[in-house]
């Protein structure tokens, strides 16, 4: 394989990953083989390019090599496979669970009975391997060990309330930085797209040249959210507790689903909960039931929203100075 | 013996990385040794053996922690050995972006933390070029698409390497790099085998301890800056 890569000319090299173009540089013979080019390179220049000649043409290999490999767009998941473990005891955790795209699920349960345990035993593909003892299978298969490591970066999103973004660049630049990394066509419409999207979510509405360390918490999880619907090549999304004023929840999870990722939320939010189809009960480490979100639960979706946009009216109204002197009639504890 | 080097910037999680991950091989029993190289203080020592590892702390002093490390480092392999040691672990802080310590042979492993930025993977030099494995650290502080970004520059500073997500306090990534310091290649001595990168190769009067300005005091390799030039 080396020695047909090596025949490349630089030029068609550069093509092929713009990496490669970064690392080398301007060149004054475009033509020159790969071959041609390194064996000419003195001291003077691999100095300057901080490589020995041998890590040099490994290094320039792997990249035209791998080129093709990144621009596959989105990993593909027919489904995902839960196998119960232990709970805290050790006694046996009754659970075999599968998903696929397009499931939402919440995962609820006291304060350190174990939610945080059950979605990193996703993140990492448990085998068995960790304090819970739960498999996780994709696609019906145990992951091999050589791959299971590289799967499941690709695997996994994360959203977690932890979470901002801290690199100092304008919304614009810096999604348009990650359509690029996606290997998109048009990075700069696909970075209109997801900021259009996530000035959806957001209650207040930000542009593509604001610093991103200047969104509001509303705003960054929007954007967050956004972004991982349309540019995270993960087709699974877990989603640790985040907190959700200041954006359309309903509107967040439709996009999830509808870009075809499993979710799984850890959340209390009655409103979240009863979006998803199941919820998972989780106590003393194991779970311990999972629920089929009902059409009667479902159909009390209509008034949990409803109070919900009251409540963030008042906050509204708050934002903009006024007093609360008079709260509107559904409040009264009586009425 | 495994000998495996731990380099990375300065506060980026080598050290809860290297705790999270012997917990892990030390379920497998596999016994650790540990060094640290710094340059005039390091309070990594107590935290090992805290954690029960056999640690040594060598300080540099006014030479480069990495220029130390090579003189030092098959003694040190010769010390984990005296202990009986599985895998011998040399963490080493890259205070100059230029020096690494990388041997041949021996896994070299390449710390990064998302904080430091999109564009960092491409200005630290052979200590991430050369790494077999990078580990990224911090990620549970930094959005989704700054992790994406970041490990896609690092996939390109080196194409090569495996890059393994990991969260140095929950332990998040150690089962990956368990499993890769235990493929580590076996070695008995270090004794012949080459850093995979030349340290560099300057010797000044300020190397050897000249503190005044100016170019009567400029002596041995020696590099001057060139300057726009100024429009009249
Ligand atoms: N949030 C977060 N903090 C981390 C992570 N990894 C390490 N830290 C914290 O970062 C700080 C520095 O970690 P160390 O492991 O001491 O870093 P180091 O690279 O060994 O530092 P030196 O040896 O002094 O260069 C500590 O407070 C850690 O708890 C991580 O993944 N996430
Ligand atoms: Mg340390
Ligand atoms: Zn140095
Ligand atoms: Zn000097």
């Amino acid at each position: 394989m080396s020695a047909h890569l090596l025949a490349l000319k630089l030029d068609e090299a550069q093509r092929l990953n713009p990496a490669f173009a970064a690392l080398i540089g301007p060149t004054p013979k475009p033509d020159l083989s790969l071959a041609d080019w390194l064996a000419s390179l003195d001291g003077g220049d691999l100095d300057r390019l901080k490589f020995s000649r041998i890590e040099l043409e490994a290094h320039l290999l792997a990249l035209i090599a791998e080129a093709e490999g990144f621009r596959t767009p989105v990993t593909r998941l027919r489904e995902l496979r839960i196998l119960g473990g232990r709970d805290k005891t050790g006694g046996a955790e009754n659970l075999d669970l599968v998903l696929r795209p397009g499931a939402i699920v919440s995962v609820v349960g006291p304060t350190g009975s174990g939610k945080s345990r059950f979605l990193g035993d996703i993140e990492c593909l448990a085998q068995g391997d960790t304090p819970s003892g739960r498999r996780i299978l994709i696609d019906g298969e145990i992951p091999d060990p050589a791959r299971r490591w590289a799967a499941s970066g690709k695997l996994v999103a994360q959203l977690s309330q932890n979470m901002n973004f801290v690199v100092d660049l304008t919304v614009g630049d810096f999604i348009e930085m990650h359509a690029e990394c996606r290997a998109v066509d048009a990075p700069e419409q696909v970075a209109a797209e997801v900021i259009a999207c996530a000035n959806r979510l957001a209650g207040e509405k930000f542009s593509a040249n604001i610093s991103l360390t200047q969104l509001s918490g509303g705003q960054s999880r929007a954007l967050m959210i956004a972004d991982v619907a349309l540019l995270s090549s993960s087709p699974i999304v877990l989603i640790d507790e985040i907190e959700n004023a200041g954006i359309n929840r309903r509107q967040a999870l439709d996009l999830l689903v509808a870009s075809d990722k499993i979710v799984l939320m850890s959340t209390h939010d009655p409103i979240l909960a009863l979006h998803a189809q199941k919820r998972i009960v989780i106590a003393a480490g194991a779970v311990a039931q999972v629920i089929e979100t009902s059409a009667t639960e479902r159909a009390h979706l209509a008034a949990l929203e409803h109070y919900d946009r009251l409540m963030s009216d008042l906050r509204e109204t708050l934002r903009h100075g006024a007093r609360l002197e008079t709260l509107p009639p559904q409040f009264s504890p009586f009425g | 013996m495994r000998v495996i080097t731990v380099a990375g910037p300065p506060s980026v999680g080598k050290t809860a990385l290297i705790l999270k991950t012997a917990k892990t091989l030390g379920d497998d029993g596999q016994k650790l040794a540990v060094v640290k190289f710094d340059c005039l203080s390091t309070d990594d020592d107590l935290l090992y053996r805290r954690a029960g590892i056999a640690v040594a702390a060598g300080l540099a002093g006014s030479v480069c922690p990495d220029h130390y490390f090579v003189s030092n480092i098959d003694d040190c392999l010769q010390w984990a050995e005296s202990l009986g040691a599985d895998l011998l672990i040399a963490e080493s802080a890259g205070l100059c972006n230029r020096c690494s310590p990388h041997v041949q042979g021996a896994l070299a492993v390449c710390v990064v933390d998302n904080l430091s930025g999109v564009h960092t993977p491409k200005k630290i030099g052979p200590m991430l070029k050369m790494a077999d494995v990078v580990a990224i650290t911090k990620g549970d502080i930094v959005s989704q698409a700054e992790r994406e970004v970041f490990a896609h520059n690092v996939w390109r500073a080196n194409p090569q390497a495996r890059i393994v997500a990991f969260n140095g306090l929950t332990g998040q990534g150690a089962g990956e790099l368990a499993f890769a310091m235990r493929g580590a290649p076996d070695l008995e001595t270090l004794e012949g085998r080459r850093l995979r990168f030349p340290m560099p190769s300057a010797i000044c009067s300020y190397c050897i301890g000249e503190t005044c300005i100016g170019e009567n005091h400029q002596r041995g390799n020696v590099r001057k800056m060139r300057f726009p030039e100024v429009l009249a």
